[in-house]
């Protein structure tokens, strides 16, 4: 009996060794965005990925054959949400870091941005991970792309006077 | 530009420069998850012996007040002396 427990633990540990080695890179560049930190000083990304392996290490033994990808991108996903909540007070004050073009994005725009275009999760599935309608998705990443696509210049935008004719 | 071009656009942005994975990460990890999952145990063996405590006490005290059984009557008189 644990002998069993014994090789059952080993087999358990090289798998999730594989399967950290595979991911790790893809998951804390998708962290990063997140969070919108520089590259080589990414405290709070590493944090988050951290936490988020650690459940899935947790619940290794109880995947019943999904993905560990999907559910390690999940507690991300959530985690983030949920650490924005907390940390901004609302989910839509952006983060003032002007170095980064991602900053300029609400937490809330980023989360959906990365997740719907780095990581090419479906409209609907985002959806139902953020307790959102399918609609506002689609509208929040038209919108993160818009401002990615076409920064804002300046503090304010001067209307365009136009001339009847 | 049209919606391919325009999320093709936002993709590349999102996909320069990938941060280095910290080489301690992998221990860190097992760490933080061997003690989420001892943690879990726990909650799930103390969630299985309170249900256990409660289920005895509710049969010794069934064993004992009889609820089922009907209360003697207490407006009649006991019938006496005939």
């Amino acid at each position: 009996m644990r002998e069993r427990q014994a090789s059952q633990g080993a087999r358990r540990a090289r798998e999730f060794e594989a399967f950290v080695a595979g991911a790790a890179g893809r998951l804390l560049h998708a962290a990063t965005l997140l969070t919108a930190e520089p590259r080589d000083a990414n405290p709070r990304a590493r944090r988050l990925l951290t936490l988020a392996l650690a459940h899935t290490y947790a619940s290794w033994d109880r995947l019943r054959g999904e993905d560990p990808y999907d559910r390690a991108r999940q507690q991300l996903a959530v985690r983030f949400a949920r650490s924005a909540w907390h940390q901004y007070g609302s989910f839509g004050r952006p983060r003032p870091s002007p170095d980064n073009v991602l900053a300029r994005l609400t937490p809330q725009e980023r989360l959906i941005l990365v997740l719907r275009l780095y990581e090419g999760v479906a409209e609907e599935q985002t959806a139902a991970l953020l307790g959102l309608p399918t609609e506002r998705v689609h509208t929040i990443c038209a919108r993160a792309m818009a401002t990615l696509l076409h920064p804002p210049r300046g503090p304010a935008p001067t209307r365009v006077e136009v001339a009847p004719s | 530009m049209n919606l391919p071009e325009r999320e093709a656009a936002v993709r590349r942005m999102l996909e320069q420069a990938p941060p280095p994975v910290p080489p301690d990460l992998y221990a860190d990890v097992v760490r933080r998850g061997g003690r989420m999952l001892r943690r879990w145990t726990a909650a799930r063996r103390l969630m299985w012996l309170v249900l256990f405590a409660a289920a005895v006490a509710f049969i010794v005290w069934a064993s004992i007040a009889r609820p089922w059984v009907e209360p003697p009557s207490e407006t009649t008189p006991p019938l006496t002396g005939w």
